[in-house]
């Protein structure tokens, strides 16, 4: 039961951080995100009681945004552009090559817990293209041999945060 | 007091009226699904659409939201509202074909089933009007169905397709829903509605089971009227 009233603690925190006021729902998501990252059901409850929304418009907006997660997710998350200019310089090869050397489809996450793999519309780096976003750091023109690279080299140093 | 052109014909009503209204005083009929006088308007069926004419330009626009004006010219059988309006409905038959209301509704628009638009198996009846959520919050208040996900993924239901805490059984959602999506099932003392199971209340003079126990300690814990006298059902007050 600790962890309960740890996530019930920390979205309290939240909540009080950023005030009361309904506006404010997206901010705290956010930072639930990054505090457990992913949206856990027990800080949601406790978001929209502390926020005095009913807990279905909380889950509303949970649901509607990509940007959010309802299920538990890697350490690092890989995020493929699969954006037009991406998509156009091979982004669904390179999809089919991430697949294949994590086990997973996008929305999954490795059973070890180390990778998730999403994909995302546009990231603003068309220029780059293709383009895979790890964590907080953006790789560019990504080839089929780097995708191999990138991966090991997480796993023997680990990723930028 | 506005005047309005209706297909021709001279028409006066009341200000803020919405031309939906003041047709339909007319005598004029327009189709709609999601226009309800129990809840607020949101134009999400598309099925009251209408062309109105401002000076030299004609537009296309919901007629359940769009409030009567001055001089204003509208028409509401136009080739153009009309191929809207088949559109809208090829939509929304593609998307719940088993819904007996479409069909007949789009019967009478003499609207068929289209071979483009591929049916959708899982979607039920639902159109997603909001009418349920919409009277949840502003009527029952109590906000326990949403709207979830987004884009063709979207669906009705409570939180995490979960009983919901929140839900009294009051069935609101199920008296406004124009498609008949919302399933709930009376039987004896109990009543089943998205997934959880109500304890009905009998009627203290006739003994009928009346409404859900949960529905009436929310009224009396609302209006502050004791348990005790709301145990009466319709019938018998």
């Amino acid at each position: 039961m600790k962890t309960t009233s740890n996530i019930a603690g920390k979205t309290k925190e939240i909540v009080k951080k950023h005030g009361k006021d309904k506006s404010s729902m997206i901010a705290v998501l956010q930072d639930i995100q990054e505090a457990f990252n992913y949206l856990p059901k027990q800080a949601l409850k406790t978001a929209a009681s502390a926020m005095n929304v009913p807990f279905s418009r909380v889950y509303e907006a949970a649901t509607f945004y990509t940007a959010f997660s309802l299920k538990p997710r890697g350490e690092n998350i890989v995020k493929i552009c699969v954006g037009t200019a991406c998509h156009v310089r091979g982004a669904a090869t390179l999809q089919d090559k991430f697949e294949r050397t994590l086990g997973i489809k996008p929305g999954e996450t490795t059973k070890d817990k180390k990778f998730s793999l999403e994909t995302v519309n546009c990231v603003g780096a068309c220029a780059l293209g293709p383009v895979v976003l790890i964590n907080t750091e953006y790789h560019g023109q990504v080839t089929m041999k780097k995708v191999d690279k990138i991966i090991e080299k997480i796993n023997n140093e680990g990723a930028q945060r | 007091m506005v005047n309005l052109i209706v297909d021709g014909k001279n028409i006066s009503t009341t200000e803020g009226t919405m031309l939906l209204e003041a047709i339909r005083g007319a005598g004029i009929s327009i189709p709609t699904l999601c226009a309800h006088e129990a809840v607020s308007r949101s134009g999400a069926c598309r099925l009251c659409v209408v062309e109105i004419k401002k000076g030299n330009r004609t537009r296309i626009v919901t007629s359940c939201l769009y409030a009567a004006e001055e001089g204003l010219i509208v028409d509401t059988k136009s080739e153009r509202v009309l191929n809207v309006r088949r559109l809208v409905m090829e939509l929304l038959l593609a998307r719940c074909p088993e819904s007996e209301v479409l069909q007949k509704l789009s019967k009478e628009l003499c609207v068929e089933p289209q071979a483009r638009f591929i049916a959708d198996s899982d979607k039920g009846k639902c159109v997603l009007c909001r009418s349920c959520v919409r009277v949840c919050e502003e009527v029952v208040g109590v906000s326990a169905i949403g709207l979830f996900s987004r884009g063709s993924h979207k669906t009705v239901g409570t939180p995490y397709n979960e009983k919901s805490d929140a839900c009294i059984g009051c069935g609101a959602c199920v008296y406004v829903c124009p498609t008949g999506h919302i399933e709930m099932f009376t039987t004896g003392d109990k009543r089943k509605i998205w997934g959880r199971t109500f304890k009905m209340k009998t009627c203290d003079t006739c003994g009928r089971y009346f409404a859900p126990v949960d529905q009436l300690k929310y009224i009396s814990k609302k209006t502050g009227v004791p348990l005790k006298e709301l145990a009466i059902c319709m019938d018998c007050r």
